[in-house]
């Protein structure tokens, strides 16, 4: 996905795109069913880069096709990308607007959506003006428009900019949003497949995702398969920030161990600092620590270690940082972006929220920890309205797990005994 | 602008998110008064508009300065040493968040990650983005600011 950008950061145009193979997985589409995409994306193992990882092609596979389907349907982008310390859906729109746009025609087509909608973060200003300058051109070159390339499929495209909050991201608070509404989750099912956006059939891929599409229809699923190293196909862009040498992010075999990441992508720590722990896919996600540097970061074996792949950009915490302050900056953000719809969520992630700035402010006290704990369940998979609050969960049950001690030091002592002083 | 988004849309009140958007364009908040006009023209309750308003936070309902400063406050900022520029800005601009320089200025805000975390502490002024900050850059960036 990344090997045709430019070194200096500048987008490719549409004719750079197209001479170094752009639009030809489109051409390729655009000859075969709609069906025969969906199952090609199926057998190319193609999992949610969004962090869920569910297979693409089986997602697409429950749209009403045929004669008797509703005549509107929509393939929506989710480019809010609004998970703390993922930053790799910037890269893929800043560096190559094209590649993206291709996917998301091509996955019109296979569900046969004659509206695309790109759902972007109001952040994301030079992806916003970039992929408006690809969406003319490809206009141009008649890849957007009516009956493309002569083959009857017609597809508009448009971007919807968003005015911030985390629960944009969420499938179904995204549609919310985009109907002008508070981004409230909704109720499952029905599924945004068969009744989404205005209660029409609708399809959201994370830009990630969609960014495979092209190579997958031109190369061929085996193909696609090949380049994994773990279970699931393809590449995925892993991400690294924190005290490591060379943050960034890395295009790489699904399924690159975990200290091949950080030790050789992200050129280890920074003199002085040692490795502790990472959350390996965002702020939603458990921790791994030190034990766990050697799994493949894939999404069913980031999953046997007891946390999720999530968006695949790690967050580090060196030994030098507090890790309860860590999760406390966490879980403010957790409890901000709530959206209170359901009271587990609205009450419990303040008062979590509250309980560890006591104990990194020193005012903590016995059975804080017990009530912190009480929480990872009260608010735990299945107690929720939506998966915000799991999410929430994630980094403070491992925290409680594997920085115990830690917990306890700042309430013995009565200070944090990170912070000079 | 606000009835171009509307013919895009299979009913009036799926624009209300864009007409905030373009009210807050033009100038520079949403009163109420706005709040009042865009009801009335989407043919929905001032109350379903203002519960919209107010849900995202970037639409603002109070007046800001010139210029917003939007410091990230998220987890990979915040373990390269946020906390230090946030105290330099409050100190420097001796505004808390939320707040609005005397001269009208800058409004300080804190967002959640800006997708940056590379180049950590990042924060956005305006449609500008300014990334690996330190507190000695800071002085330097805020002069472009009038």
């Amino acid at each position: 996905m990344t090997h045709m950008m430019r070194a200096d950061g500048q987008p490719l145009s549409i004719r750079e795109y197209e001479s170094k193979g752009g639009y030809q997985g489109l051409r390729k589409a655009l000859k075969m069913a709609p069906g025969e995409v969906t199952q090609m994306v199926k057998d190319g193992g193609l999992q949610g880069r969004g962090g869920a990882g569910f297979s693409t092609g089986m997602k697409w596979s429950f749209v009403p096709m045929g004669q008797d389907a509703p005549k509107t349907k929509y393939l929506i982008v989710n480019g809010d990308e609004m998970e703390p310390g993922t930053f790799k859906d910037r890269l893929l729109l800043e560096g190559n607007p094209h590649q993206m746009l291709e996917g998301v025609i091509i996955s019109a087509y296979a569900i046969q959506a004659p509206e695309g909608i790109i759902f972007l973060r109001w952040a994301y200003k030079t992806s916003a003006s970039r992929l408006l300058t690809a969406i003319q051109e490809a206009e141009q070159a008649g890849y957007i428009g009516k009956n493309i390339l002569g083959s009857g499929f017609d597809i508009k495209v448009m971007i919807h900019t968003s005015v911030g909050r985390y629960m944009c991201g969420e499938e179904t608070g995204l549609l919310s949003a985009l109907e002008g509404k508070r981004a409230m989750p909704r109720v499952k099912p029905p599924f945004p497949q068969t009744s989404g956006l205005f209660g029409k059939p609708s399809i959201v891929n994370n830009v990630e995702t969609l960014c495979c599409v092209p190579h997958i229809v031109d190369k061929g699923p085996e193909w696609f398969r090949g380049l994994s190293n773990g279970d699931g196909g393809g590449t995925k862009l892993y991400g690294a920030s924190g005290k490591v040498k060379t943050p960034g992010i890395y295009e790489l075999p699904l399924g690159t161990p975990l200290r091949e990441l950080l030790e050789e992508h992200a050129g280890g720590m920074l003199d002085g600092h040692e490795f502790r722990a990472a959350l390996p896919g965002g702020a939603s996600t458990d921790f791994l620590t030190t034990d766990h540097l050697d799994v493949k970061m894939d999404f069913r074996s980031v999953m046997e270690c007891g946390s999720r792949l999530g968006t695949g950009t790690i967050i580090v915490l060196d030994h030098q940082t507090c890790p309860v302050g860590f999760v406390h900056n966490l879980e403010h953000f957790f409890a901000q972006e709530s959206c209170g719809w359901c009271t587990p969520c609205r009450e419990g992630l303040p008062w979590v929220e509250r309980i560890l700035k006591s104990i990194e402010e020193g005012e903590g006290q016995a059975g804080d920890l017990e009530i912190l704990q009480e929480h990872t369940h009260g608010l735990g998979p299945g107690m929720t309205f939506c998966a915000l609050a799991p999410g929430a969960m994630a980094p403070l049950q491992s925290a409680l797990k594997y920085f115990r001690e830690d917990f306890e030091t700042h309430i013995k002592e009565k200070r944090c005994p990170y912070r000079a002083n | 602008m606000i009835n171009l988004e509307i013919s895009h849309l299979p009913h009036k009140s799926a624009a209300c998110i864009e007409a905030l958007k373009i009210v807050q364009q033009e100038r520079g908040w949403v009163s109420d008064e706005s709040i009042k006009l865009i009801a009335d023209h989407l043919e929905i309750s001032s109350e379903e508009v203002d519960s919209v308003a107010t849900f995202y936070n970037l639409i603002f309902r109070k007046p800001v300065g010139r210029h917003v400063i939007l410091l990230c406050d998220s987890i990979s900022c915040w373990v390269v040493g946020y906390e230090k520029i946030r105290d330099h800005l409050k100190v420097k601009l001796g505004i808390d968040w939320g707040g609005t320089t005397e001269d009208d200025r800058f409004t300080l805000l804190p967002i959640p990650c800006l997708g940056t975390c590379d180049h950590a502490p990042a924060m956005m002024i305006d449609s500008d983005l300014h990334r690996d900050l330190s507190v000695e850059k800071i002085d330097e960036i805020l002069k472009q600011y009038k």
